[in-house]
C-alpha cells in the first residue's frame, strides 16, 4: 500500500487518543519494536465513557479511522497477577496501526465487549475468552469456540494442568 | 480332508478350490477398487489431495473415487491431527462405515500426537486410542508416494480376505465410545 497523506505516527496517534480519553490512558511504550499504549483496568474502563466508547472513537475518528480490528490476543503474566488484552487496531485508509493493551486482574479479568464497535470482535473475543478465560462484557454469545463445550479450565494460561483425560480418552504422556 | 469337514460343517466349505477361486475374484475387484472416504482433518489432507491428484494419481490403483459419505467408504484415511473434539465425530464416521472397512493412520499426529505429543492438550494422542488401525504411515507429512505405499498395504490386507468367514475383520479393541 502507498504511504497515505494522512498517516500518522504512533506518537501523533497517542497524542490524539489521549487528547480525548486521557483519565483511561496509563502510560504509553514509543521505544517497543511495535509502540503501545496502555489502559487503565480500574472501574473507568467499564463506566460510560470508557473501553467501548475508546473503541467506537478510535473507529470513527477522522483522523484515526481505524476501520480493521486485526486482532485481540490475552497474554498471562502470573508474577505480575494480570492477564492482558491486547487490541491491534488497523486503518486500512490511514495505513497506521495502534496496539492497546490492558492489563486486567488475574483472578477477574473482564473488559467491555466491542463487538458492536468491529463485528471480527465477536470471534477473537470468543477465541481470548476460551483459551485465557477474559471476560468480555456485553458480549451477545459469549460460549467456546476452539476448545470443546464441555472443557474445563482456559488451556493458554500459564498454570493449566493438562487433563489425565478426556471423555475417557487417555492423555498418555510418553 | 475329514478333519475339514468335521470342523467346516458348511456344505459350501467342503469344496475348498471353489471357494479360494471366489475369495481370490472377490478379493482382487475389492482390493483394485478401494474408495476411501473424503476426509481431511489437518495438513496431511493436502498431501492426500497430491496424492489424489494428476501427479501421484492414485486412480491408477482403482483408489480415485473419494466418496463423501462414509457408507459407500471402505477405507478411512485419517489425514491430520485428531483432536479431542474432533475424536468423537472420527468414531461415528467410522462406525457408520459399512464392513470390512480399514483404516489408514496418517502422519505424525494420528500415529502419536506428533508435535503435540507433550504440551498439546487437545490432541488425541494416536487415533488407534478411538478407533482400530490397520497401517501407519510415519511422515510429517508423509509424501504421496508413501500414502500410495499405505495404500499397498491395505491392498494386501484386503487379499487375505474370506468371503465365508467375516468374522476374521471383527476385530474389537479396547476403545471407548464417546459421546454424540
Amino acid at each position: 500500500m502507498p504511504p497515505s497523506k494522512n498517516q500518522l505516527t504512533s506518537e501523533q496517534i497517542f497524542a490524539v487518543v489521549k487528547e480525548e480519553f486521557s483519565s483511561l490512558v496509563e502510560g504509553e511504550n514509543l521505544e517497543a519494536r511495535d509502540p503501545y499504549l496502555t489502559l487503565k483496568a480500574d472501574g473507568a474502563i467499564q463506566a460510560q465513557g470508557g473501553f467501548a466508547d475508546l473503541a467506537r472513537f478510535c473507529r470513527d475518528d477522522s483522523r484515526l479511522h481505524f476501520d480493521l480490528l486485526s486482532c485481540i490476543s490475552g497474554i498471562d503474566y502470573p508474577d505480575r497477577q494480570v492477564i492482558e488484552a491486547v487490541y491491534c487496531l488497523d486503518s486500512t485508509v490511514h495505513n497506521h496501526w495502534l496496539i492497546l493493551k490492558v492489563a486486567l486482574p488475574r483472578n477477574n479479568p473482564r473488559i467491555p465487549s466491542v463487538e458492536d464497535v468491529w463485528r471480527t470482535a465477536d470471534w477473537h473475543e470468543r477465541e481470548t475468552y476460551d483459551l485465557m478465560g477474559v471476560i468480555f462484557e456485553g458480549h451477545h454469545n459469549l460460549v467456546r469456540i476452539l476448545c470443546a463445550e464441555d472443557w474445563v479450565g482456559h488451556p493458554l494460561r500459564k498454570d493449566y494442568v493438562i487433563p489425565d483425560s478426556y471423555h475417557g480418552v487417555k492423555n498418555v504422556v510418553y | 480332508m475329514s478333519t475339514l469337514e468335521n470342523k467346516n460343517p458348511d456344505p459350501l466349505l467342503k469344496n475348498i478350490v471353489f471357494m479360494n477361486l471366489v475369495d481370490e475374484v472377490v478379493n482382487a475387484t475389492r482390493s483394485n477398487s478401494v474408495w476411501p472416504m473424503t476426509f481431511g482433518l489437518a495438513c496431511c489432507a493436502i498431501e492426500m489431495m497430491a496424492t489424489g491428484a494428476a501427479k501421484y494419481d492414485i486412480d491408477r490403483f482403482g483408489s480415485g473415487p473419494f466418496r463423501g459419505t462414509p457408507r459407500q467408504s471402505d477405507l478411512m484415511i485419517v489425514a491430520g491431527t485428531v483432536t479431542h473434539k474432533m475424536a468423537p465425530r472420527v468414531k461415528r464416521l467410522y462406525d457408520q462405515m459399512p464392513e470390512p472397512k480399514y483404516v489408514i493412520a496418517m502422519g505424525g499426529c494420528v500415529i502419536r500426537g506428533g508435535p503435540y505429543v507433550k504440551h498439546g492438550y487437545h490432541v488425541v494422542k494416536g487415533v488407534d486410542l478411538i478407533i482400530p488401525v490397520d497401517v501407519y504411515i510415519p511422515g510429517c507429512p508423509p509424501r504421496p508416494e508413501a500414502l500410495l505405499e499405505g495404500l499397498f498395504k491395505v491392498q494386501k490386507l484386503m487379499k487375505r480376505e474370506k468371503v465365508l468367514d467375516r468374522t476374521r475383520r471383527r476385530t474389537k479393541p479396547e476403545v471407548y465410545r464417546p459421546i454424540g
